[in-house]
């Protein structure tokens, strides 16, 4: 951090800092701006949905709510540049001015002249301005083909198991000693540390078990120095904690729930995932098997499968060299509307009429996110979809229409 | 599929409540009804039962909502208390934004009502803050979807208070400029706002629960069809959201049509995290649907009826198609509608005493009509000659027959419900269902046939003398429970003759041990669970039972069967089909295919319709193909008498050539034609026979 101090005053036009999620960009920034007393903006770069709320944005933290309603309707850059001029000369410098922008990877789908303007803003506006960016990748991933003015680059590596062990001892609960907190995080970095170093996650985690951790102590069983005993007593909520919570599964609320009536009723709580069953209407349900089909067997074997007398063709027969790959794996293939009602019709048993709400349920399953459209939505004429359930998926969606669908899936043959 | 049909449903789906409209809509009714005379008071009683019908499933959707809203309501409240706590824990999770988990089912038409009811509830409860927002209406930028949200936060309150309203106003106004259209501005406007609130000038109130309320209210956001949503947008704004959730108190709820697990395809792991999901499951369209049928359909309440077939199709739309309840309604109403305007008779289809009174006013031409029933026929030639005489001409005469089979049919209606409930809670949980697991599925049978020749009705009987005895009690049981509430005098007999046969049951119980012939069926059961073939077990149990017949009786096998009976004398006298009953025209609906037609629409069947015969739809004179025809129409007569291939030269001969080109281009267009490779000058055909 001396090192940063050093180089933020030497008034570099842009810098670049890379680090991985939750190292502590941001926050370093901030407190150091601060104490500082340097003026800056702080901008993240999601919530700039256009550039004009990002100049908006900027300004208004440097010269006051005057200047940001100067900007035009949709401003443009050169627009900025020219009130920011302005601004300058009524009110110069003297400081180094700096713009931080959080999330600055999202920069690159901006108009392609706004990076490199960006890194070369301290000689467009002609004032002592810096840019600081601040991202999770790296900087060759941003490098314009165009080329730009290189910015001074600086990592922030991730925490050691040290590290994030002072960070989290920091927020200890203010009715406990910081020995005993700090123990605490100690247990808890040695299950977790292995999978996860994510120091959000980690704090989340140890918000969450905490008062589980606490429980001996209140019932008075043991005291605040007997971390064996304590440990002992962690050890296996902690374990759990790593299968559920650890992919947010389970909401911390359900999770503090469930931890106090988890004596009652172990394992009630189904996480998420477990919820994977879907009610649809019965054409619906083939409608999908027949997408499901389509996606991933091959149009030629359609005759195999679908017609009454298709002959002895056998699998070898019709194995060209490069399908021998499972379909499955290669993942689902587009397939036209034709050939989706087309096994539709011969996979449902019954006569259906060719309704005007069978084509709507199409169209129901892709805003449900189970079929998917590739064609062009402009595309009237023969669109296409993609299949886009599991395998467990569509096998427990035909058990419940007594469709054996393994037979007729060509990689099961 | 006349025009006339298309005004038709334009009063299907706005039954406005506004007077101009309703003039014009009885207007409408009128016009082209049959047996103009009485169409007014038709009118007026459909459209008083459908109000009815109306009012009634509005209460019933929001009985059923009512758990699941009261827990979210809970949840919010939670929520917003739990934020002004400032316990450790709390603290430590104050990132993460309260979501809750709304699964709905697949029937996405259904839950505007369960969101409308939701918002309002929150509104008047927890918080003023409530914006609702679809995917479909905030296109597919993030950009849209912060404006709507921002339009309807402020917007709302721009209606609850006069004093804010300009400054509400000059807000909008400046964020419609689109560049203030950020969280922030949203921001600042909730801190004017809460702080006006709280210090609170008594002139300027909201109303009050708010005030009594948390100092914070809030600011809840439901998302009604999160799948529909583009997941990137989603991201973004979830993003946004959570660096503002110090400052401002936001809450999400999302509606899920499939299943939770959409939030983790839709959402990365670094988004979900600033969650905190709980979640709320919805009542399943099916049980939801059985309610609906349970108080709307199968009560004797309201008058009017649907037949067999007609049930059928509107079942097996909402089963096979959409499950969609509020479809189900839809087509109830289409039912009433089409009833009441084509069946001129329907001016009896009314509660009892008005329907009495209905009958005196008939005229000679009604009157006429009622002897062309078929049911009324059947009845005629039962009757003694002299009195069928006097039925086909004595108009006076035939009013009071009229009088009195009314009130049979009523009465028939009195008896048929509960009869009906009976033999369901007898035979629902018999093993492989013979009847049927619904009571939809029973009454469907019921209103086909007579249900006690039906062979799933003998096997269910079966199965029922195989009952033991505290299960057949305790059937028994449900049964008196049912009739209890009934008035009519049959019922009331039959419940008494019933409680008669409980009470024997348990003297058996009490005069003397249990049958010793029990332990021999239960040992032999015992045997026989190893073997799992079901028709072999109830085979070997039906052999059992006949060779235990054979011997001596036990006083609880008399007893059973003479309940049994009892019940089976009980389902033969009133659950006959309502064909039979005279008059059922007057109340049963019947043509089902009508209701397919204007429900399941078949866009393919009424193209060709409209090749084969435009004057249907032009409204012309009838007609076969001639001149006057559209030139499409002439050009799809001419591909049907074709081949596979067809060649151009035959139509040059006939038109001239621009409009032959035209008229192939609309054919193919439609689908029915392709251009080939194979030959230059051909097309080739693509439908083949009928749809």
């Amino acid at each position: 951090i001396k090192h940063f101090q050093t180089t933020i005053t030497c008034n570099y036009p842009s810098i670049f800092i890379y680090g991985h999620r939750a190292s502590g960009k941001s926050h370093v920034m901030h407190v150091l701006l601060k104490e500082l007393e340097l003026p800056h903006a702080t901008v993240s770069c999601v919530e700039c949905v256009s550039v004009a709320l990002l100049f908006e944005q900027v300004l208004l933290s440097f010269f006051g709510c005057d200047a940001a309603s100067l900007l035009p309707r949709s401003a443009s850059l050169s627009d900025f540049v020219r009130i920011y001029r302005q601004q300058c000369s009524q009110s110069p410098a003297k400081q180094t001015r700096y713009i931080v922008m959080e999330k600055a990877e999202l920069l690159r789908d901006t108009d392609a002249n706004l990076l490199p303007a960006l890194l070369r803003l301290q000689e467009l506006v002609e004032d002592n301005v810096t840019i600081i960016l601040l991202s999770e990748i790296v900087w060759d991933k941003f490098r314009p083909n165009t080329g730009c003015f290189e910015p001074l680059l600086l990592h922030f590596p991730d925490y050691s198991k040290g590290e994030l062990h002072t960070i989290l001892s920091q927020d200890r609960h203010p009715s406990y000693s910081d020995e005993f907190y700090s123990s605490y995080i100690n247990i808890l970095l040695g299950v977790f540390y292995s999978v996860c170093r994510d120091l959000r996650e980690l704090r989340h985690l140890a918000a969450l078990n905490f008062s589980k951790f606490c429980e001996p102590l209140e019932e008075g069983k043991v005291k605040e120095t007997d971390t064996h005993k304590l440990w002992r007593n962690i050890e296996p909520h902690l374990k759990k904690a790593m299968q559920t919570v650890y992919l947010r599964e389970v909401s911390s609320v359900q999770w503090e729930q469930m931890q106090q009536t988890e004596e009652k009723e172990n394992g009630a709580l189904r996480g998420l995932s477990a919820h994977t069953h879907v009610e649809l209407p019965y054409y619906s349900k083939f409608l999908l098997i027949a997408a499901y089909l389509a996606s991933y067997n091959p149009a030629r074997t359609d005759k195999r499968f679908f017609l009454k007398h298709h002959g002895k063709i056998r699998k070898t027969n019709f194995l060209k060299k490069n399908e021998k790959t499972s379909n499955h794996l290669l993942g689902p293939k587009p397939f036209p509307l034709d050939r989706l009602l087309a096994i539709f019709y011969s996979v449902v048993d019954s006569r259906v009429a060719p309704t005007a709400s069978i084509f709507s349920q199409i169209s129901s399953l892709v805003t449900l996110q189970l079929l998917t459209q590739v064609s062009h939505d402009d595309q009237l004429d023969a669109p296409k979809y993609k299949c886009a359930v599991s395998m467990d998926f569509i096998c427990a969606i035909s058990r419940t229409v007594n469709f054996e669908i393994v037979k007729y899936l060509y990689d099961f043959l | 599929m006349s025009t006339s049909s298309v005004s038709k449903g334009c009063f299907v789906f706005k039954p406005s409540a506004k007077k101009k409209k309703t003039l014009s809509l009885a207007d409408h009714f009128i016009h082209g009804c049959e047996g103009a005379e009485n169409s007014e008071k038709r009118f007026k009683l459909c459209q008083d039962l459908w109000d009815q019908i109306k009012t009634d499933t509005e209460v019933l959707q929001d009985e059923l909502n009512r758990n699941i809203l009261d827990s979210l309501l809970d949840f919010t409240r939670k929520c917003s208390s739990t934020r002004q706590h400032s316990d450790w824990a709390s603290q430590m999770r104050a990132s993460e934004i309260p979501t809750a988990a709304l699964v709905l089912g697949v029937n996405v038409p259904d839950h505007d009502m369960t969101f409308q009811s939701l918002s309002d509830l929150l509104q008047q409860s927890v918080t003023p803050y409530v914006a609702s927002v679809q995917a479909k209406d905030n296109g597919c930028t993030l950009k849209h979807l912060i404006k709507r949200v921002l339009e309807r936060l402020m917007g709302t309150v721009v209606t609850v208070d006069d004093e804010e309203e300009e400054e509400a106003e000059q807000t909008s106004a400046q964020h419609h400029k689109s560049v203030h259209c950020s969280l922030s501005t949203l921001c600042d406007w909730y801190n004017t706002k809460t702080k006006k609130s709280n210090t609170g000038t008594p002139g300027k109130k909201r109303s009050s629960p708010v005030r009594d309320g948390p100092q914070q209210p809030p600011v809840v956001i439901i998302f009604k069809d999160l799948e529909a949503f583009n997941p990137r947008v989603l991201q973004d704004f979830i993003l946004i959201c959570s660096r503002y959730i110090e400052r401002l108190p936001l809450m999400f709820i999302f509606g899920i049509a499939t299943s939770p697990s959409t939030i983790q395809h839709l959402l990365p792991h670094s988004v979900s995290s600033l969650l905190c999901i709980e979640l709320f499951q919805s009542l399943s369209c099916t049980q939801h649907l059985a309610t609906v049928i349970d108080k709307l359909i199968l009560t004797k309440q309201f008058p009017f009826k649907l037949n067999g077939k007609v049930m059928q199709v509107l079942i097996s739309i909402f089963l096979y198609h959409d499950f969609s309840v509020r479809k189900f309604i839809k087509g109830i109403q289409l039912a009433l509608l089409e009833h009441f305007h084509s069946q001129p008779l329907s001016v009896l289809c009314c509660k009892k005493k008005e329907a009495l009174l209905n009958v005196m006013q008939l005229d000679h031409l009604d009157l006429e009509r009622i002897r062309h029933l078929l049911s009324f026929k059947r009845y005629v030639e039962k009757q003694e000659p002299r009195e069928q005489v006097d039925l086909l001409t004595d108009d006076t005469h035939l009013k009071e027959v009229c009088q009195k089979l009314i009130k049979d049919l009523h009465k028939y209606h009195k008896n048929y419900y509960p009869i009906l409930r009976c033999l369901h809670t007898l035979t629902s949980s018999l093993p492989r269902y013979p009847l049927g697991k619904q009571i939809r599925e029973l009454h469907l049978i019921c209103l086909e046939k007579n249900v006690w020749e039906s062979e799933d009705y003998q096997s269910a009987m079966k199965l029922l003398k195989m009952l033991a005895k505290d299960e057949l009690i305790a059937l028994l049981q449900r049964c008196a429970e049912i009739l209890q509430p009934a008035k009519s005098k049959k019922i009331k007999s039959a419940l008494v003759q019933l409680e008669d046969m409980l009470t024997k049951f348990k003297q058996l119980d009490t005069a003397e041990p249990p049958p010793t012939v029990e332990d021999s069926i239960t040992s032999p059961l015992k045997h026989l669970q190893k073997k799992t073939d079901l028709a072999q077990l109830q085979k070997t149990l039906l052999e059992m039972n006949e060779s235990r017949r054979a011997k001596k009786l036990s006083p609880f096998e008399v007893l059973r069967n003479e309940a049994l009976e009892f019940i089976d004398s009980l389902v033969k006298s009133h659950l006959s089909p309502p064909e039979s009953q005279v008059l059922n025209e007057v109340c049963y609906y019947t043509s089902s295919a009508t209701v397919r037609r204007h429900l399941n629409a078949t866009p393919r069947t009424s193209i060709q319709a409209a090749l084969n015969s435009p004057f249907y739809y032009l409204q012309t004179e009838d007609g076969t193909v001639s001149n006057a025809a559209p030139d499409i129409c002439i050009v799809y007569k001419l591909h049907l008498e074709c081949g596979r291939l067809i060649t151009f030269t035959t139509g040059w001969n006939l038109f001239s050539s621009a409009r032959f080109i035209r008229a192939v281009s609309e054919l193919e267009f439609l689908g029915f034609i392709k251009s080939t490779k194979q030959k230059t000058d051909h097309v080739a055909r693509l439908t083949w026979g009928g749809c």
